[in-house]
């Protein structure tokens, strides 16, 4: 399937997923730090979700984000100082230091923001689907969630209004199995989350979550699917974070989760086994490969530089931007 | 000039913002062949299509979310919620999405809705039915809030609501809806934020909203009886709040009697009264007097449902109070 794929997408694929990584490694790190306040919600290991996700989109079709939502942002399109001076809490951040971690918009990128309040965002996606049926553009509307999400009425509200109106949005489960330390099975009657499709007569797709490609190649459908008018699709994608619910959460979520799975899970990481494929079907050098991990590790610096000599807001902008 | 009811006020409002902004929505239950259960839409599907007369499932968070989302992407809305009560369904997408969006995001969302809703009780629709929550929502940072107490003022007030680039919260009361007013023929916008002296009067100020506002009006006629003369101040909106045009007031009068249909404790009254204090204390020459309904629920039967909510008599009184009049 790989072979279909034009390579400088592929490699285009392979560094935004590492860019992901490096971003919210370094955030991690820099959190440690105590430069970085508040919450992390780390997205490592569920990268290939966002990139594989997002590059089926045009910059012009609509994204809703989560509260781990830093891999979906850059995906999307966003710039790494703007997110990363955000989370510094600066000026230059694309919330002018307001929004935090959680809350990055990017609307010039047709990102309309992450959300701090799981199911929050579904309704907003349902809305943007409106928006682009009654101008009559060809647009999409995509929609992030997790497994969680699928629990709130807000999931079934949206679901079940885009299905009625066939309006073009796309919800993509970024189903980790755990709803912070809850686990899917003990929280989702249904067997699978893309079971939940067949209540609302949509289609539901299992996707291999880790496997950047089967995203891309699912979601690529889902998005014709919408533009053609059919109506939305759910795409179940089964991945896995490396890390805890945030950062914060003791040794990355062990006291949910089995030291067996976690390495299990390890091994399955989206980014060494796409870039073992790359070379394997020789999509990608270990020269390109050591390339662009210098040129994602130049850039992420260049985004900590940034964000570190970039003025903080002061007090008195604590009273603007409520109201246009 | 025509004399036509709020209701029609409202319909005429919004068809005239359709026509001229066409790609302006409306969102809410049952509003498209059925008209809305106030007639407020009625005739809309008809004229504007189903893709612009979206009459949904019964599905609050999805109304109001879905309104937002199409706001923040370029398209007008306005939402319809059936009455305020059902709010609790959708507070999540009202208190932490609609109304934070613009300031969350440094100023880059958009969010050009309302919520159009209606509230109060007076009919024997009970405790889910009947509640005034206005209190609650003025707690919210990112609301504008909008209460019009007559025909007019609900025509001039919508169009700028609809034409503003922020959340508004509509919120009529179902008890005004079949009240006349006098419409010119030619287009009036009421700028929020200004508050209109109903009646003059120089012995107290009574500042009120909504309908009370017309259960205010009753209660200065006859204290005029009395030899008291009312000044009855009508708000118009919450969110902007005109305290100029109170405190002026009671810097004439000396005396101030703040009424409002929903609960007394956490009212909006309270918030009035302090502010008065504030910037007025030297100017009282009796403490601010609050008139609000009994911190119950609203019940159902009607000597309950009397007795909770304030009436022409409980203003009267608390007149008297501030004057030292028994």
């Amino acid at each position: 399937m790989i072979s279909k794929i034009d390579s400088k997408m592929c490699l285009n694929m392979y560094e935004q997923m590492l860019t992901i990584r490096r971003f919210e490694e370094k955030a991690i790190e820099l959190f440690e730090h105590a430069l970085i306040r508040g919450n992390i919600h780390p997205c490592i290991g569920q990268e290939a979700v966002a990139v594989g996700a997002c590059t089926a989109l045009r910059p012009d079709d609509f994204m809703v984000n989560t509260h781990r939502g830093h891999g979906n942002c850059l995906a999307k399109g966003a710039d790494a100082k703007l997110m990363m001076a955000e989370l510094f809490g600066k000026k230059t951040g694309y919330c002018k230091g307001k929004g935090g971690s959680m809350h990055i918009a990017d609307f010039q990128k047709g990102n309309l923001g992450a959300n701090g309040i799981v199911g929050g965002g579904l309704p907003i996606a349902v809305g943007a689907g409106i928006s682009i049926q009654n101008r009559r553009t060809d647009q999409v509307s995509v929609c992030f969630f997790g497994d969680g999400a699928t629990n709130q009425g807000t999931f079934h509200e949206s679901v079940n209004m885009a299905a009625l109106w066939k309006l073009p949005v796309i919800f993509v489960c970024e189903n980790n199995l755990y709803g912070l330390s809850t686990p899917v099975g003990e929280s989702v009657s249904a067997c699978n989350i893309s079971d939940r499709a067949a209540a609302y007569c949509i289609p539901g797709v299992n996707v291999d979550g880790n496997d950047v490609i089967a995203v891309y190649t699912k979601m690529t459908e889902a998005v014709a699917r919408a533009r053609a008018g059919e109506g939305p699709t759910l795409l179940d994608c089964i991945t896995y974070r490396f890390f805890g619910h945030f950062t914060g959460d003791p040794g990355k979520g062990i006291t949910y989760r089995s030291k067996e799975e976690m390495d299990e899970w390890l091994k399955r990481c989206p980014i060494k086994q796409f870039a073992k494929r790359l070379i394997k079907e020789k999509k990608m050098t270990e020269k390109t490969e050591k390339a662009i991990e210098a040129a994602v590790n130049a850039s992420i610096e260049n985004a900590v530089q940034f964000a570190k000599e970039s003025p903080l807001p002061a007090p008195e902008e604590a009273l603007q931007d409520l109201f246009h | 000039m025509s004399e036509i009811t709020f209701v029609d006020a409202l319909r005429i409002t919004i068809k005239e913002e359709m026509e001229r902004d066409p790609s302006l929505l409306l969102i809410g239950e049952d509003i498209g062949r059925y008209g809305g259960i106030f007639g407020v839409t009625k005739g809309m599907l008809d004229e504007f299509g189903p893709q612009r007369v979206r009459s949904t499932p019964i599905s609050e968070s999805a109304i109001i979310g879905s309104a937002l989302g199409a706001a923040m992407t370029g398209i007008r809305t306005v939402a319809e919620l059936m009455y305020i009560d059902f709010s609790g369904v959708a507070m999540d997408q009202i208190i932490n999405q609609v109304a934070k969006m613009t300031y969350m995001s440094g100023g880059a969302a958009k969010v050009p809705m309302v919520i159009r809703t209606q509230e109060g009780g007076g009919r024997g629709n009970a405790a889910q039915h009947s509640q005034c929550l206005e209190g609650l929502f003025l707690h919210i940072p990112g609301l504008k809030i909008v209460m019009p107490s007559n025909a007019y003022d609900a025509k001039g007030l919508l169009k700028t609501a609809i034409r503003d680039d922020n959340p508004v919260l509509f919120i009529e009361h179902k008890l005004l809806y079949a009240a006349k007013s006098a419409i010119p023929d030619e287009e009036y916008l009421i700028p929020l934020g200004q508050a209109d002296v109903k009646r003059k009067g120089k012995d107290v100020t009574i500042v009120t909203i909504s309908y009370m506002v017309t259960v205010a009006l009753q209660a200065a006629a006859r204290l005029a009886q009395e030899g008291i003369e009312a000044e009855v101040i009508d708000l118009r909106t919450l969110v902007p709040l005109d305290m100029e045009t109170v405190l002026k007031s009671v810097r004439n009068t000396n005396r101030a009697v703040i009424v409002h249909e929903e609960c007394r404790t956490g009212g909006f009254g309270a918030e009035i009264a302090a502010q008065i204090q504030e910037e007025a204390f030297d100017f009282l020459d009796a403490p601010v007097a609050r008139v609000g309904a009994k911190d119950v629920p609203i019940p159902y039967t009607e000597p309950l449902e009397r007795a909770v909510i304030p009436q022409e008599d409980d203003i009267v009184k608390a007149v008297r109070k501030v004057l030292y009049r028994s």
